[in-house]
C-alpha cells in the first residue's frame, strides 16, 4: 500500500498515512482537495465502493473531521480519507456526482453537524428531524439530556443513577461511610 | 334549558393556510354518551370481542406483532386482527418509543380512528422513556399526548405479554372502563397544548377528523 | 424478458414532473401503510397507475443512537447497539464488540469465535425467514408468512435458550460471549434446522412455482451491474446482479475462513432472482450452522477477562469494522479519544443506500401495486437508516 500512499502524497498532498489493520488504512487530505482525491481513488485506483461518509466533531481543535471510507474490492483494502474543515465555516465540495448515495450522507451531515455541501440534491431539506429548532444535534456542545428534560415531560418517580457510584454503594456500602 | 351540554368553540386551525381552513372540520371531539343499561353492556361485549388493530408499526414493538398475527400465537382466535386504515380500526398499538416525527402521525391517525377506540402502549419507552430517557428526539410519556388504556411493559414485550395485555383491555372494555376516548374529548385542550409544545411545525388541522 | 424500469431516464438526471399540469397524482405510501417496510414513507408521483417519481422520507424512527452512545460508558452501550436493527441485533453487537476489541487489543478465545459465528448465522436465518414472509405477503401470498414467521420463532426460541433474550440478545460482548452453551442446546439447534429445512422445501414449492409470484416478480426492479459500485449496493442485491462480493469471504472474519461455503451469485438481478438467491442463502445458513455445530470446540474459555467496565478506558484510535449481514455490508466506525466513553460511533447500514437512493431510482416506471413488493425485494430496514 506504500505506493498508494506515495502516489496520494504526490498528487493531492495526502499525509499521516496509518495502517490501522491489514485491510484498513487512513490518510488525511486538505478539504479543498477532498473531492479530487476521492474521484481519483474511485476512477483510477480501484476504490470504487463508498462504504460510508461521516463526520466527527473535534471541538477542541475547532474542526469537523470528515471521514470517507472507500473500499477496493479487488485488493480487499479499505481506505479512510479524512479532512478537517473549519467548525466556524464548514463548507465542503459535494460528492453526489461520484456516488449515487453520496447525497444522502451529505443530507445527514448537513442536518446533524451543520456542514454544508453546496449543490447536493435536497441538502437543505430536513432529513430525519421535523420541525427541529435547536442547533445541529450531533455537535459536541449540544446537550441531549438538557434538551430532553426541557422539552419532554417525564414521569415522576423515575430515578437515574450514575453506574460507578451506584455500584460502589451496592457492593461496598461501608466504603462510602 | 334541557340541553345543558357545553358546545365547544370552533377550533382555530391556525396551522393551516387561510384558504384551506374552510376545507377541514373545526369541531372539537365530543364525549360518547353511553346507551342505557343492558344495551351498553351488549355493545361493550361486542366491542371487546372484535378488536381491530391499526397496522401502523410506530416503533420496534411492531416486530412482535408479526408472530402474534401468524400461526404460532394467532391473535385472530381472540377476535384481534390488523386493519390497514385508521377508519376501520379500533385499537391503536403504540409500538414502543415515539419520535417527534412519528408522534405527529400518531396523533393524526388516532384522531382519524372512529370511536370507540382504545390505545395499547407497548414497552418501557412509552411509559417513562425507557432507555431513550435522554434522547432529544423521543418523547418520554405517550399519555401526555394521547390517552392510553393499557400499558404493556418490557423491552421487548413478549407475544404472550401482548396477548395478556389484550385480555386486560377486553376486561376493561367489558366493564365499561375504557374511557380513553372520552378523556381525550374532555381534556382536548390540554392534550392539544402538549402536542403542540412538542410538534413544532404544526401544519395540520387541530382535530383531524 | 420484461424489465419494468428499462425505459426510464438515466439515474443521474432527475426529471421533475410538472405537478400543476393536472396529469399526475401525488400520493404518500407510508408511514401508516401496510405496504411499507418498517416506518418510513415514499412520496410517489403517479401517472395513471405508473409511478414516475419518488422521494423517500425517513426519520420516523430516529432515536439519536449516535448521540446517546457518546453519553454512555463503553459497556453501557451494549443494550443500545442491539436496538439499532431490530430483526438482526447480533450484527450490531458483533461489529461494536469487534471494534472495541481491536482498539483495546483484546483477543477472543477460540470457542467464543465459533459461538459468535453460530449466533450470527442463526440470526441471518431468522431475518431471512421474516423477510420471505414479507416478500410473499407483498404479492398477496399470506400463507408463506404464516409458516416462515413461525419458523423464525423457533430460531428465536434457540436464542432464548442461549442468551435469555428473544428479540434482543446482547450475547456477543467484548472479549467473547456472555454465556456458555447450555446443556443439550446444540441438539436443539440441529433439530430445529431439520424442521426449518423441511419447511423451506415447502416454501420453495409453494412460492417459487406460483404463477402470480412469478408474473409479478420477474423483471421487477432490475438493478444493472454497473449500479453496484455507483450506488454502493452490497449483499444479496449486489450478488444477484452478478457481482461476487461477500464480506464473509472477503474479510474472512470470525470462523468463516474455516467453513466450507460457496458464494452464491445470480445475474438476472430482478425481484424474483433476489428472492431465489436469498432462499439459497437460507439453505446455506442451515448448512453453515450444521458445520459450526459439528466443528466448534466443545470446551475452553468463552470469554476473555476484561478490566472493570465502569472504569474501562480504551486507547485513542479509530477503526471501521464491517460484517456481512442479510442485507449487505453492516459496519461500525468507532472513534475513541482515550476516555471511558466513545468519541463517535457511526453506523453504516446497508439500507442506507438500498432504501433511499436505489429505491428512488428503481421505483420509477413501476406499477403502484408493485411498489411494496419492490421495496421488500430490496430487503430494507428503516431503523438502520436513521438510527
Amino acid at each position: 500500500m506504500n505506493e498508494l500512499a506515495k502516489e496520494l502524497a504526490a498528487r493531492y498532498g495526502a499525509r499521516d498515512w496509518h495502517d490501522r489493520r491489514g485491510d484498513l488504512s487512513s490518510t488525511v487530505v486538505d478539504p479543498i482537495r477532498l473531492h479530487d482525491t476521492l474521484a481519483w481513488l474511485k476512477d483510477s485506483a480501484g476504490y470504487a465502493h463508498l462504504s460510508f461518509a461521516t463526520a466527527v466533531d473535534n471541538i477542541e481543535r475547532g474542526v469537523f473531521t470528515l471521514t470517507y471510507t472507500v473500499r477496493n474490492h479487488e485488493q480487499g483494502h479499505s481506505l479512510m480519507v479524512h479532512a478537517d474543515v473549519d467548525r466556524a465555516n464548514p463548507v465542503v465540495d459535494s460528492i453526489h456526482l461520484l456516488w449515487g448515495q453520496g447525497w444522502t450522507y451529505q443530507r445527514e451531515m448537513k442536518e446533524w453537524f451543520g456542514i454544508d455541501f453546496p449543490g447536493s440534491p435536497r441538502v437543505d431539506e430536513e432529513f430525519v428531524l421535523e420541525g427541529w429548532e435547536g442547533p445541529p444535534m450531533m455537535r459536541r456542545d449540544f446537550d441531549s439530556l438538557a434538551y430532553s428534560d426541557a422539552t419532554y415531560e417525564g414521569r415522576p418517580g423515575r430515578v437515574t443513577h450514575d453506574p460507578a457510584t451506584r455500584m460502589q454503594e451496592r457492593l461496598y456500602p461501608e466504603a462510602g461511610k | 334549558m334541557s340541553d345543558k351540554k357545553i358546545i365547544p368553540a370552533p377550533l382555530a386551525n391556525e396551522g393551516l393556510p387561510p384558504d384551506e381552513r374552510g376545507l377541514f372540520c373545526d369541531a372539537a371531539p365530543r364525549e360518547y354518551e353511553p346507551a342505557r343499561g343492558i344495551m351498553e353492556d351488549f355493545a361493550n361485549w361486542a366491542r371487546s370481542e372484535s378488536l381491530w388493530i391499526l397496522g401502523f408499526g410506530t416503533g420496534c414493538g411492531a416486530i412482535e406483532l408479526r408472530p402474534l398475527m401468524t400461526s404460532r400465537f394467532d391473535m385472530y382466535r381472540y377476535g384481534i386482527q390488523p386493519r390497514p386504515t385508521p377508519r376501520q380500526s379500533s385499537v391503536f398499538v403504540i409500538g414502543g418509543y415515539a419520535s417527534v416525527k412519528t408522534l405527529k402521525r400518531i396523533v393524526r391517525s388516532y384522531e382519524q380512528m372512529m370511536g370507540p377506540k382504545f390505545v395499547v402502549a407497548l414497552g418501557s419507552c412509552t411509559i417513562n422513556g425507557g432507555m431513550y430517557w435522554d434522547s432529544y428526539n423521543t418523547i418520554k410519556r405517550i399519555d401526555q399526548y394521547i390517552p392510553v388504556d393499557v400499558y404493556i411493559t418490557g423491552c421487548m414485550p413478549r407475544p404472550e405479554a401482548l396477548l395478556a395485555g389484550f385480555q386486560e383491555l377486553k376486561k376493561i372494555i367489558r366493564a365499561g372502563r375504557a374511557e380513553g376516548q372520552n378523556e381525550y374529548a374532555r381534556n382536548f385542550e390540554w392534550f392539544k397544548a402538549n402536542q403542540k409544545k412538542v410538534i413544532k411545525d404544526w401544519n395540520m388541522p387541530d382535530y383531524n377528523w | 424478458m420484461r424489465r419494468q424500469n428499462e425505459h426510464v431516464i438515466p439515474p443521474e438526471t432527475r426529471a421533475t414532473p410538472d405537478l400543476s399540469s393536472g396529469k399526475y397524482l401525488v400520493m404518500w405510501q407510508g408511514p401508516q401503510h401496510p405496504g411499507i417496510t418498517g416506518n418510513m414513507s415514499l412520496r410517489l408521483v403517479a401517472d395513471g397507475d405508473t409511478v414516475v417519481d419518488c422521494e423517500t422520507h425517513v426519520g420516523y424512527l430516529h432515536r439519536g443512537f449516535e448521540k446517546l452512545m457518546e453519553r454512555r460508558l463503553w459497556m453501557q452501550n451494549f443494550p443500545l447497539v442491539c436496538r439499532i436493527a431490530v430483526p438482526e441485533p447480533d450484527f450490531n453487537e458483533y461489529c461494536y464488540a469487534a471494534a472495541l476489541e481491536e482498539l483495546a487489543g483484546v483477543t477472543v478465545p477460540e470457542k467464543a469465535v465459533w459461538l459468535r459465528t453460530l449466533s450470527l448465522e442463526m440470526i441471518r436465518l431468522a431475518s431471512f425467514l421474516m423477510w420471505i414472509g414479507g416478500q410473499a405477503g407483498a404479492f398477496g401470498h399470506g400463507t408463506i408468512a404464516q409458516w416462515s414467521v413461525t419458523m423464525r420463532d423457533y430460531v428465536l426460541d434457540l436464542f432464548e435458550e442461549l442468551s435469555g433474550g428473544r428479540i434482543y440478545h446482547m450475547y456477543i460482548i467484548p472479549g467473547g460471549v456472555r454465556g456458555d452453551v447450555p446443556d443439550g442446546f446444540l441438539d436443539h439447534v440441529l433439530e430445529t434446522m431439520q424442521v426449518i429445512k423441511k419447511n423451506l422445501d415447502d416454501i420453495e414449492l409453494v412460492m417459487f412455482h406460483n404463477a402470480v409470484f412469478k408474473m409479478r416478480a420477474v423483471g421487477l426492479g432490475y438493478i444493472p451491474p454497473d449500479w453496484v459500485d455507483k450506488y454502493g449496493i452490497t449483499g444479496p442485491n449486489a450478488r444477484s446482479a452478478g457481482v461476487a462480493r461477500d464480506l464473509r469471504k472477503d474479510l474472512g472474519y470470525l470462523a468463516y475462513p474455516q467453513l466450507d461455503f460457496k458464494l452464491i451469485t445470480g445475474g438476472r438481478s430482478d425481484a424474483f432472482e433476489r428472492a431465489e438467491l436469498r432462499l439459497a442463502e437460507m439453505y446455506q445458513s442451515i448448512d453453515l450452522i450444521r458445520q459450526i455445530v459439528a466443528r466448534m470446540p466443545k470446551d475452553g474459555p468463552f470469554r476473555e477477562r476484561l478490566p472493570n467496565p465502569l472504569h474501562w478506558k480504551i486507547p485513542a484510535g479509530e477503526t471501521y469494522v464491517a460484517a456481512e449481514c442479510t442485507r449487505g455490508e453492516y459496519g461500525f466506525y468507532v472513534v475513541s479519544d482515550g476516555g471511558d466513553k466513545p468519541r463517535r460511533v457511526a453506523v453504516r447500514g446497508p439500507s442506507y443506500t438500498h432504501a433511499v437512493s436505489v429505491m428512488e431510482r428503481l421505483v420509477r416506471g413501476v406499477n403502484i401495486a408493485d411498489v411494496a413488493g419492490l421495496m421488500v425485494s430490496l430487503h430494507t430496514y428503516p431503523p438502520e437508516i436513521e438510527r
